[in-house]
């Protein structure tokens, strides 16, 4: 493989602004492997949560997530996390066309990394202390730099892996950070994405809040009672128009802004007003330089959960201002659960989705709407045109981020 | 802006909490003392250093947020406080930046999964999230506006610099802590032993606070180097690209501690080096994402200390980058 080009992280060279393109995607849930799959689940809603398989759920109270059916022919004798990420990239980096090269930058969002490996070195090493067989693979293959790397030698590129792992946040900062490499002219390219893959810590952790749903995740509905888990992975392509128009590649959409903030009100609590989802979706507007009133469709963090809908309902409320722009909201949640350190890539791939194929995807498991929504939810297959969508995702520890996505033109 | 200046530094370490601690122990030249550290199920136990108890109980040890945290989050918020100092800043960002991070609570939180998942603490399983020392060190600073949780090997560090440094000469923030935090626990032991025997796991954290210049004689970040990556390549070529972008300079602050076969890569690619150097991790033992800022702190205190003009750090991290910077004194 070539090596690296010498340049340096910092000083960083100021360059003139680029507009930043996506020229692939992929995706993988449990509605599918690939953009068709996923995109005819998202168009009507389709709820893909099963019983879950992966371990051993009959002590807890929720019993149900949204599994990845992984092709056998996927394993490679990879992690399950691994796979969901290179399934993901394959298909992103088939789209774009993309050659290897040797100044591409990675830049991806977890939550979790290989945990699985480390559920599983911890089992053997409290069941049978000093058997060694098998645990440093698990070691080494446990840490996301590992996996990282990973998918670097499969498709033969080298650059600056950065690896944010901001909670539930995580997939959209990742993606809002390699938006700012490259719009920043730092780099021309950069492959970013989100991945985690469902384990049992998480499972039982989230369930232990009494934060997973019992019933159906349902987002926005007054009588909404928790968010349930999935698992996944997404990956886009994003290069400069130019670099872009250089090649002569097709160009699936745009992403024109980014906007983060943190929230110091409780580690696993919003602050009740939504002030910090609020300052991530305005800061996002603002450097996309649109008007609120000029998105066509916002795609909710909606996890189902009380506190955070809430929050996230009032915090939409005062963006889109008084009397409230009548823009349609709905949260993909129900159809393939909560990724966690993937969400914000995967809702990213969905609004580009939105975008490119003209429909918003539903809350279909939404009934009796929460009376604070003071805007439109989408529970229904609709049929739209939007030029313009938010994406939002928020997570524990005070981490919220927004994304601005752009039909091209 | 072509260089952020240095506001302030903190650190903790098995030296103790401070940089005083720090300072004394790396003029002593003598290594602290070592702890076993009990391994369930084995008679064995394991060898790490660890930071001492403080004297005196930190005074933000009491707010609401710190209560029940871990090891690793009160080293962050420690040593970012110190770093912080007198500063005040109405934008700031912050960047913490792990490897293993919150461990403790996880194994403990994963312990009682196996147990009885129905009995699992709620209070320990949000302090097992890789952003909970960066969350609680942000509501303690109040802050409200950058805060990225970066995972990596130890060279991740020197990345969180670029990027902190990259928001302050942008313009985007006014200023940004951008910290190092780790804790030991018997299964990180266990796991790095298993690749070198000899491996003393450390704990702690360091915080740099970088910010614009304000006046001829700051210490400034003057550069750090590209991520030299071990995909397709060895430790070894990883260490001499870092070292080839560096340039010359009067101390050279190295990661190397005393392991033959892991310090390897490192020693050969600085083998000509002639000028001052320091070890701190010879000193301090390997504190993974903790250890690299103790070599940053170590050489930001030499140019403090008038002891050279300008330093470099190398860091050739585990199983990821190997990376280098550049400080200077004017």
């Amino acid at each position: 493989m070539a090596q690296n080009k010498a340049f340096v992280l910092f000083p960083v060279k100021k360059q003139s602004e680029a507009r930043v393109v996506i020229t692939g995607a992929g995706v993988v849930s449990a509605l599918g492997i690939g953009w068709r799959a996923n995109a005819e689940g998202f168009r009507t809603g389709r709820v893909a949560f099963g019983p879950v398989t992966l371990f051993d759920v009959s002590r807890q109270r929720a019993k149900t997530a949204a599994e990845v059916r992984l092709p056998e022919s996927s394993s490679n004798g990879e992690d399950r996390a691994s796979q969901l990420l290179m399934l993901a990239t394959k298909e992103a980096w088939t789209q774009a066309n993309w050659e290897p090269g040797n100044d591409l930058p990675l830049v991806l969002g977890t939550t979790s990394g290989g945990m699985s490996l480390g559920e599983a070195f911890y089992r053997q090493a409290i069941t049978t202390p000093g058997k060694r067989r098998g645990q440093p693979t698990r070691v080494l293959h446990y840490q996301p730099q590992r996996q990282a790397l990973e998918l670097a030698n499969a498709f033969g590129f080298s650059g600056p892996i950065t690896i944010i792992a901001n909670a539930c946040a995580s997939g959209a900062n990742a993606v809002g950070h390699a938006f700012e490499l490259v719009r920043s002219g730092q780099a021309q390219r950069v492959l970013t994405g989100g991945y985690d893959a469902l384990s049992h810590l998480v499972f039982a952790g989230f369930d232990s809040l009494q934060a997973l749903s019992t019933t159906q995740c349902r987002p926005f509905d007054a009588a909404r009672d928790g968010l349930g888990l999935g698992e996944g992975a997404a990956m886009l392509c994003l290069e400069s128009l130019a670099h872009a128009q250089q090649r002569g590649t097709t160009i699936l959409g745009e992403i024109v802004g980014y906007g983060a903030a943190s929230d110091p009100h409780h580690l696993t609590q919003p602050d009740p007003e939504g002030n910090a989802a609020y300052q991530a979706m305005s800061a996002a507007c603002e450097n996309a330089r649109i008007r609120p009133e000029q998105i066509d469709y916002i795609n909710a963090h909606g996890t189902g959960t009380s506190l955070n809908d809430s929050a996230e309902a009032l915090a939409i409320t005062r963006l889109l201002g008084n009397p409230p722009a009548r823009v349609p909201v709905s949260s993909t949640k129900p159809s393939v659960g909560h990724l966690l350190g993937a969400a914000g890539a995967i809702e990213a791939v969905v609004s580009l989705m939105a975008l490119r194929e003209g429909w918003l995807p539903p809350t279909g498991t939404t009934r009796e709407l929460d009376a604070l929504c003071n805007f439109p939810v989408v529970r229904e297959t609709t049929r739209a045109e939007p030029q313009c969508v938010l994406s939002n995702s928020f997570g524990f520890g005070g981490a919220n981020a927004a994304l601005v996505l752009r039909r091209y033109s | 802006m072509s260089a952020v200046a240095v506001g302030g530094i903190g650190v903790v370490s098995p030296a103790g909490w401070g940089l005083k601690a720090l300072r004394e122990t790396l003029a002593s030249g003598a290594p602290g003392a070592v702890q076993k550290l009990a391994r369930p199920g084995l008679e064995k136990p394991l060898d790490v250093r660890q930071v001492p108890a403080p004297a005196q109980r930190p005074a933000c040890f009491q707010h609401p947020r710190l209560r029940r945290s871990s090891a690793i989050t009160r080293f962050a918020v420690s040593a970012g406080l110190e770093a912080l100092g007198k500063n005040e800043v109405a934008r700031f960002g912050i960047v913490t930046c792990v490897m293993s991070g919150c461990v403790q609570y996880s194994r403990r939180f994963y312990h009682e999964v196996l147990d009885n998942p129905a009995a699992a603490s709620p209070l320990l399983f949000p302090e097992t999230v890789f952003n909970a020392p960066g969350s609680h060190l942000g509501s303690v600073l109040g802050n409200v506006s950058m805060n990225y949780t970066l995972v990596g090997d130890p060279g991740t560090f020197l990345q969180g610099l670029a990027l902190g440094a990259t928001w302050v000469a942008e313009g985007r923030i006014d200023g940004c802590l951008v910290v190092g935090a780790e804790e030991v626990d018997w299964v990180t032991s266990e796991s790095f032993r298993m690749f070198d025997k000899d491996f003393l796991l450390a704990e702690g954290a360091g915080a740099i606070y970088l910010r614009e210049p304000r006046q001829q004689s700051e210490v400034t970040l003057e550069c750090v180097t590209d991520s030299h990556l071990y995909s397709g390549r060895s430790r070894l070529e990883g260490a001499k690209a870092m070292r080839a972008q560096l340039p010359a300079a009067d101390l050279l602050v190295d990661g190397i501690q005393g392991m033959r076969r892991y310090d390897r890569a490192e020693i050969e690619a600085w083998r000509d080096w002639t000028g001052q150097r320091l070890s701190p991790k010879r000193l301090l033992g390997e504190g993974l994402m903790a250890a690299s800022p103790w070599q940053c702190i170590a050489a930001i205190d030499a140019l403090q200390q008038g002891r050279c003009s300008s330093a470099l750090v190398s860091v050739v991290g585990c199983n990821q980058q190997a990376i280098g910077a550049q400080f200077v004194r004017a």
